[in-house]
């Protein structure tokens, strides 16, 4: 009797949960999907007609096209994934499995570099990048986040590395590879769930990010599509047709990357945070 | 001799498979960290020790005791970012940890909805989240005012939330949980399964209640989680920054600005570097001895 109402107290729990965590997604769908007029009193109110028009005028919107944004953020998120994946696998095995002096305060130092919170680099990156002239490109901001993303990746990395029975690198070392032969043919391929998984959040994350494209692009031809989304809002007065339009079109891929990679999104995390 | 030949061929291995992701590194993040360090102790002058940080405890917009627990807000964006540190918290670490248990208990058709609508938060960009947020809490259209508008509850409940310095800063602190909860759920989860369900059996057998497995077990056996999860929590709301610029911009009259967007507008907008880099400081103050603990933990271990 007891244990049963508990079940149904559980229940109610989590259907109540759901339901309200699904009401401000549902919201900006709605509101995306129908005329502007119509949700003027609330997205829930009927008449329920409705438009691809918010999209479209989001799409080609003339200031902030998201279609250029959408464009701008693929191109970012994918070469801000590769690099760091391959600068930090390196850093890793380094770390991991070679000896010389120095490694362990190299550890400290990393894992002191993963504490600082974007703002602390704030200032001196655009400095940097204005100084080489790779201020306002996609290229500079490729750099930054690569180098972000190092720390947290190269203790990620690393911890899985150290789990990969070392017998298989000695054999290869007594067959006469070499360290870089060993790491590219031996432990590279092994490390493939890891690697899917940094790969993964490292996406989500650039795709994700404004503050670092905020201070280090402004031509609004190079923007990302999170910078388009606060200047869909209008100065005087908001028009959430178009704001929300632009909000579904910025979320939808990493909504479907973890729609589709969810096993390796969920690994990655808690791998690198509880393991 | 040989074992110092072998060496000095690590060396060589390791200097070039370190040396990629350090030359980003240290042009990029340390380099940059101690600019901003050396920044927050200068001014155009030079030199002036601690002056920038004497100042910032001197600016009611980063702290302003003086209306701080009297009246509404601006209390300044410290004080906002431990009142957000203060509610956001428990809300989020607790609930997280009762919807994995609950989770992990019904098994019907919709847990696999109801969990898949907490993930949306953490996919979600968090400058799109900062316009769910502002929609949601919206005057004539949002529903949250709307709602305790039918309920019979006065402005500025009912009102648009961002518009009044009441409510614009517990607003937001309200929408980050939507963003945040699935976090300390799926970490929780991951706890959870790790748990051995005998232990759970055998409670059972011994007439114990869902309550008294929850309390005696569950919470016990899952605490060194829940300490990452809160740790984590912690240091993404000292860094909290996409959804109130996109939300409030910190307004009405600084009444939600943070400490991160305090940092933004003095650099980027009043270009005043040392005022920037003593805030960016300050922030980092906070979180490098929980985040130094929690990235070297498995070092040590």
């Amino acid at each position: 009797m007891r244990r049963r109402g508990g079940a149904r107290l559980a229940s109610l729990v989590a259907i109540l949960v759901g339901i309200v965590w699904l009401i401000p997604f549902l919201g900006i769908v709605m509101s995306a999907l129908r005329p502007s007029r119509d949700v003027l009193y609330g997205w829930w109110r009927p008449p329920f007609r409705f438009t691809g028009q918010n999209i479209v005028g989001a799409w080609h919107h003339p200031t902030a096209s998201i279609a250029a944004g959408l464009r701008n953020s693929a191109q970012l998120a994918v070469f801000a994934t590769l690099l760091p994946t391959l600068a930090a696998s390196l850093m890793a095995y380094g770390l991991a499995r070679l000896r010389f002096p120095g490694r362990g305060g190299i550890l400290m130092t990393i894992g002191l570099l993963l504490a600082i919170p974007q703002q602390m680099v704030a200032w001196p990156v655009f400095q940097i990048l204005n100084r080489v002239g790779l201020l306002n490109t996609l290229t500079g901001l490729v750099l930054v986040h690569s180098a972000w993303a190092l720390p947290w990746m190269v203790f990620f990395l690393r911890g899985f590395i150290e789990t990969l029975p070392i017998e298989l690198e000695e054999a290869a070392v007594i067959d006469g590879a070499g360290r870089f032969r060993t790491f590219f043919w031996i432990v590279f391929p092994l490390m493939f769930p890891a690697l899917a998984s940094a790969m993964v959040l490292q996406f989500t994350w650039v795709w994700n990010d404004f503050f670092m494209a905020l201070i280090l692009v402004y031509d609004p031809r190079r923007m990302v599509v999170t910078q388009q989304i606060p200047l869909l809002r209008g100065q005087y007065h908001v028009d959430w047709g178009l704001l929300s339009a632009g909000s579904l079109l910025a979320m939808l891929p990493p909504l479907l990357v973890f729609l589709f990679l969810q096993r390796y999104f969920v690994r990655g995390l808690v791998g690198g945070a509880i393991k | 001799m040989r074992r110092a030949r072998k060496r000095g061929r690590e060396w060589g291995a390791a200097l070039i498979f370190l040396a990629p992701g350090f030359v980003l590194l240290v042009s990029f993040v340390l380099g940059p960290a101690l600019q901003t360090l050396s920044l927050s102790i200068q001014d155009r002058t030079g030199f002036v020790g601690l002056a920038n940080f004497r100042r910032l405890f001197a600016d009611p917009a980063i702290v302003n005791p003086a209306r701080f627990l009297q009246r509404e807000p601006p209390w300044g964006a410290l004080f906002h970012n431990l009142v957000w540190v203060a509610l956001h918290l428990p809300i989020t670490v607790g609930l997280g940890l009762v919807l994995a248990v609950v989770y992990a208990r019904v098994r019907r058709w919709w847990v696999g909805l109801a969990r898949g609508a907490l993930f949306l938060g953490i996919v979600t960009p968090m400058i799109v989240g900062g316009v769910i947020i502002r929609y949601l809490f919206e005057g004539h259209s949002g529903i949250v005012p709307q709602i305790l508008g039918a309920l019979g509850v006065g402005r500025p409940w009912s009102g648009g939330w961002m518009a009044f310095p009441e409510t614009a800063l517990l607003g937001l602190i309200l929408g980050s949980v939507w963003l945040w909860t699935g976090f300390s759920m799926i970490l929780h989860s991951a706890g959870l399964s790790a748990i051995d369900p005998e232990l759970f059996e055998a409670a059972q057998i011994d007439g114990a209640s869902s309550w008294a497995q929850f309390r005696h077990i569950t919470v016990p056996l899952l605490r060194p989680v829940t300490f990452v999860v809160a740790v984590m929590t912690f240091l993404w709301e000292l860094k909290i920054f996409d959804i109130v610029y996109v939300a409030t911009m910190g307004g009405p009259g600084r009444a939600s600005t943070v400490l991160a967007l305090e940092m933004y507008l003095a650099g980027f907008r009043t270009l005043d570097p040392h005022r920037a880099s003593a805030i960016a400081t300050l922030i980092t103050l906070f979180s490098l001895p929980l985040g130094y603990w929690f990235a070297t933990r498995r070092l040590r271990r």
